[in-house]
């Protein structure tokens, strides 16, 4: 290959395999309207940055520890907190983010640009971590696919789901662990702070016509691996940072995916008028 | 006597510091149909909910018949909007049918047209049987339903009581009724449990009009009036179908 050393490859090759898992977890993340949650598993990433730095052990697998404890917490606290389920997210979120920040900037003995693990720096991605990456993720997709029939009747309903035999808490804690890893690669795609962006936006276009639950998964990966090239394309074009330009084209197809719809829709509405005229 | 498919000993439900059940037995046999009645907030549902399995409760022990299946209609559950399924998808959750499975069952319940239809775009009542059909088709031995006719105008209500007898009599199955309505309690039922927190009364439909304390939960009149109604329903449905007069 000519330019199988090429950065640009390798971000390809980075992103489309992120992108392919990020499609049904990211439905996952809309369907239990978890956004505001993966935040705070994003967020609570910089504290992992941190303490992995400050361990001197793999930043990957610190972040993904911290944010499966910032999961289990969550799932813990809030059972039984007085506060609403936002407040506590928002407490963690932030608390965690800012604990991360100026631990990092006290350890004055690591040079680390924190601003790539804010927006993510998929240009620099390295061979072994696309391994990781391609490796983490083909286990991801089998543990979706073997808990698939678990994680849609937990999204349905639980208590149906636990009446039936699908084991509704185990099954929850299977997604938080899913999701804690994907948060950990996504760090590296896009960073931190847009995290989520790339896990609900291709979902949300997804469900635009999506009759199934399975449909929407794997359109919503097709989304994913569009956004991730055409943005890293123009990243590359007009030197603007990949990880926003990723997903300002996500926002684009969601865009497009919508006025097509709606354009649609309002065509068969009027066709049907016509009909019954 | 038909085998018994789950009994709940002494149980009780703790929340905040109250009790939502307390000291509550129950034993649901096969083929028998027994309902569970009671004010509001008096822990009807939280019953539904052990006797099907989806809660444990803080004390008491739950016994149930190695092996069998249970088929559980809550009575209110939300599907998001962002969640693409359709009446047939939902019929393969947790369950794989053969389409002329699925269909015969909707069908069965006249929810046929609506098989390809969003979920989310259904009526309540619509909606309450595909989530019965959902329950059949997992044949079961002990169905659960709570308040079934919470979201259904009143000919539907009539309607989907008729399915229950049918139901039972087709699956042989035992059948938990949560039910705010006297008349068809009355009418359908073998055993009648009426709940406030504790038990306050059970038997079978016509021991149960003269309980005094079905009396002070429902009035004189109530009990009265169904009285007269029961007179004229004084039977029960054979496993074969047939009917014999008690």
């Amino acid at each position: 290959m000519p330019f199988a050393d090429d950065f640009f490859a390798r971000a390809i090759i980075a992103g489309i395999g992120f992108s392919l898992i990020a499609g049904p977890l990211g439905c996952f993340v809309v369907w239990q309207r978890l956004a505001y949650f993966g935040d705070t598993m994003a967020h609570s990433a910089l504290l992992g940055v941190a303490l992995s730095l400050a361990f001197n052990v793999n930043i990957l697998i610190g972040v993904f520890v911290i944010c499966l404890l910032i999961a289990f917490i969550l799932g813990h606290v809030g059972d039984r907190s007085n506060l609403s389920g936002d407040v506590t997210l928002g407490i963690l979120s932030h608390s965690t983010l800012a604990l991360g920040l100026v631990l990092v900037s006290l350890m004055y003995w690591v040079r680390v640009d924190i601003l790539n693990f804010l927006f993510g720096n998929i240009l620099s991605v390295t061979w072994s971590e696309i391994a990781v990456i391609y490796i983490g993720g083909s286990f991801i997709v089998g543990v979706i696919l073997w808990k698939w029939s678990a994680l849609i009747s937990l999204t349905v309903d639980e208590q149906i789901a636990a009446v039936e035999g699908m084991n509704p808490v185990q099954t929850r804690y299977i997604l938080m662990i899913l999701l804690a890893t994907i948060v950990a690669f996504a760090m590296k795609i896009v960073g931190i702070i847009l995290t989520v962006a790339l896990l609900i936006i291709p979902a949300a276009a997804a469900r635009q016509f999506s009759k199934t639950p399975e449909q929407m998964a794997m359109v919503a990966s097709l989304f994913g691996v569009l956004a991730v090239i055409s943005g890293l394309v123009v990243s590359l074009k007009f030197d603007t940072p990949p990880g926003p330009s990723i997903i300002i084209n996500a926002f684009v197809i969601f865009i497009l995916v919508l006025s097509v719809y709606k354009a649609k829709a309002r065509w068969n509405r009027l066709a049907e008028q016509s009909k019954t005229e | 006597m038909n085998s018994i498919l789950t009994s709940l000993n002494s149980v009780g439900v703790r929340r905040n510091k109250r009790w939502l059940v307390h000291d509550f037995d129950l034993t649901i046999r096969r083929g028998e149909i027994v309902s569970l009645i009671g004010p509001n907030g008096g822990g009807k549902t939280t019953v539904a909910k052990i006797a099907a399995g989806a809660l444990l409760p803080d004390i008491g022990s739950v016994e149930r018949a190695k092996g069998i299946r249970v088929g559980y209609v809550p009575q209110q559950i939300h599907i998001e909007s962002t969640l693409p399924m359709t009446v047939r998808r939902l019929m393969k959750l947790s369950q794989n049918k053969k389409r002329n499975e699925i269909d015969a069952m909707l069908s069965l319940l006249d929810i046929q047209n609506l098989a390809d239809s969003p979920v989310q775009r259904l009526s309540g009542g619509e909606f309450q049987r595909a989530l019965l059909a959902r329950a059949l088709l997992r044949k079961p031995d002990l169905l659960i339903l709570d308040e079934p006719s919470t979201a259904l105008d009143f000919s539907g209500e009539a309607d989907l009581y008729n399915h229950i007898v049918d139901v039972r009599d087709t699956f042989n199955c035992g059948i938990l009724l949560v039910c705010h309505d006297l008349h068809i309690v009355l009418a359908k039922s073998d055993t009648v449990v009426c709940l406030n927190v504790h038990i306050c009364c059970t038997g079978k439909p016509k021991q149960i009009i003269s309980d005094e304390e079905f009396i002070k939960l429902f009035g004189n009149e109530a009990a009265q009036s169904h009285a007269f109604y029961l007179h004229h329903h004084d039977h029960s449905h054979n496993l074969d179908g047939s009917v014999s007069v008690s």
